[in-house]
């Protein structure tokens, strides 16, 4: 109390201060409250470093193109043949990412849920994520033929493991009490999962989800490098066997914006839909 | 089964837990009666068995020796007309108060009814935080989430209220004003208590009685009523005869300590 009494004149001295040198506030302290302007800055800078670095000497295009040639890059292909490579890489990535979570729910639910099932099939699952999956790919794509099933395969194995382990801890994670309630209610088992312990794992799922959708979007990829006549994968591989290095490079540059943009939207969808589940501080 | 029967009785109970490096004795040889409507609190240091004595009453576990009866019936399972208030009050956090409140209902039947939350309304009311039914439980100080905690064991109107600690998270002000609070409620509406804590004034000023409880293996050592009548306040608690109680409290669990 008196801690806080002493400092409020002391406050208002420096706000006071403050507005009379409203208009010294130096650049730096300008730029950090303007938090989305500073990335945007420095990226620019190495744009423009890069643009320059590779003009001044003369750096061949397949060693390193300029930005200015990457962006040449995209012209170099309709924007109708871009559509169909991105909708194929974004299709088998999201039915992926979509196939992850379907299965990874009812393991998750499983392991959590009771010992036996965990013990018996938790390091089951560990051998699977440790398969470099880029290795089996060749033999999925031999099995399971050609057609988006065999790139979904490989997808999934990709990004299931992290949506598993968050669930799992997520559902683990429940306020022992509220299973006391649950029990002393001696509500139905399902209810417990359903109404208690998903809703608690929210905000680990996310973070696993998260995780995940930018590893559908390398699975989707990886299965194109095997065996596919579409996608940005596929065009990228196609492009540097043709040495059109620039193209390959927009291509790229689109595998990453649409990275980017899934996260952000598993992000979106987050703050929408469980507010609650966010870290204090960021709702 | 008569109307003066007892509401909760232990006989001969004792509870040994099974550790990664051997068993642990938390109870042994507890014996006692609890009437209908008596308020008692169980007082004892850390690790004593205390919440044991309240999970057995709760019928989330079994006793390993001896039999734990509530209304005459040997406990095998949790009963309708138990309900908990936890240490913390462990609410919902995506759920609103009333929500909060008549998730009892929602998860045992899995609908709630109008008059549920008709009556949820009403608890709300009785435990003081009319106006609050909408917001979440993170808008709410730590008092008033205890006060939607302990109306969410009331909601489904038990005869006995057990109550883990439930005020020990709270600051020292919030606490006495939540005992206040309590004993209100319980006078508007007797039920019987058994209330775990390890503070001597909080069980002196709001039990009938007080059983103390030993370190582990938990023992019951004593079993004293509180000589001071009702209705209490805090004042109660500065009389010379209580002023004595707490000091007999106090005596009773150094000693423990010492041996």
């Amino acid at each position: 109390m008196t801690a806080s009494e002493t400092q409020d004149p002391a406050m208002a001295k420096t706000t006071s201060t403050q507005d009379r040198r409203v208009q010294r506030v130096p650049i730096s302290e300008k730029l950090l409250r303007m938090p989305a302007v500073l990335p945007l800055i420095t990226f620019l800078l190495i744009l423009i470093v890069w643009e320059a670095g590779t003009r001044l000497f003369a750096v061949p295009s397949f060693v390193l193109p300029a930005p200015s040639r990457i962006l040449g890059g995209f012209e170099s292909v309709s924007a109708g043949r871009w559509m169909e490579h991105v909708w194929a890489t974004l299709r088998v990535a999201l039915i992926g990412y979509a196939v992850s979570f379907v299965i990874s729910l009812p393991i998750a639910v499983g392991l959590a849920k009771s010992r036996l099932l965990s013990g018996a099939f938790y390091p089951l699952l560990v051998v699977i994520q440790s398969v470099p999956v880029v290795a089996v790919a060749p033999i999925i794509i031999v099995v399971l033929g050609t057609g988006d099933a065999p790139r979904v395969v490989i997808t999934f194995m990709i990004s299931f493991f992290p949506l598993v382990v968050s669930m799992t801890t997520g559902l683990a994670a429940t306020p022992p009490e509220l299973i006391e309630l649950s029990r002393s209610l001696r509500a139905p088992s399902f209810r417990e999962i359903t109404q208690i312990r998903l809703p608690f794992a929210t905000p680990y799922i996310f973070s696993g989800m998260k995780i995940s959708i930018t590893l559908s979007v390398i699975g989707a990829v990886v299965s194109e490098f095997v065996a596919a006549d579409k996608g940005i994968g596929y065009f990228i591989q196609f492009s540097t066997s043709m040495f059109k290095l620039p193209q390959a490079w927009a291509g790229l540059v689109i595998l990453v914006i649409m990275s980017l943009v899934l996260f952000q939207l598993v992000s979106v969808a987050q703050r929408i839909f469980f507010p609650w589940s966010l870290p204090k501080g960021q709702k | 089964m008569a109307l003066t029967s007892n509401a909760i009785s232990f006989s001969s109970v004792g509870q040994t837990f099974l550790t990664g490096s051997g068993s642990v004795t938390a109870l042994d040889g507890v014996t006692v009666t609890i009437a209908q409507h008596e308020f008692v609190a169980v007082l004892g240091p850390s690790g004593c068995g205390k919440s044991t004595l309240l999970r057995l009453t709760a019928g989330l576990m079994k006793p390993s020796k001896g039999t734990v009866s509530v209304f005459g019936k040997e406990v095998t399972m949790p009963r309708d007309d138990v309900g908990i208030v936890f240490q913390k009050p462990t609410l919902l956090p995506w759920a609103n108060i009333e929500d909060n409140v008549v998730f009892p209902v929602r998860h045992k039947y899995g609908r709630v009814t109008n008059e549920d939350r008709a009556q949820a309304r009403a608890i709300i009311e009785t435990v003081g935080l009319k106006g609050f039914e909408k917001r979440l439980p993170s808008e709410l100080s730590g008092g008033m989430q205890q006060r939607v905690g302990i109306a969410r064991a009331l909601f489904l109107n038990p005869d006995i209220l057990l109550m883990d600690e439930p005020f020990s998270a709270l600051d020292a002000l919030t606490r006495d004003a939540m005992g206040i609070e309590l004993l209100r409620l319980w006078q508007a509406s007797p039920k019987t208590v058994l209330f775990i804590t390890h503070s001597i004034p909080e069980a002196a000023l709001l039990a009938d009685r007080i059983l103390v409880l030993s370190e582990r293996p938990g023992r019951i050592i004593a079993d004293l009523q509180v000589p001071t009548a009702r209705p209490r306040d805090e004042s109660a608690l500065r009389t010379p005869e209580m002023q004595d109680f707490s000091a007999e409290l106090r005596s009773l669990l150094i000693r423990k300590e010492a041996a």
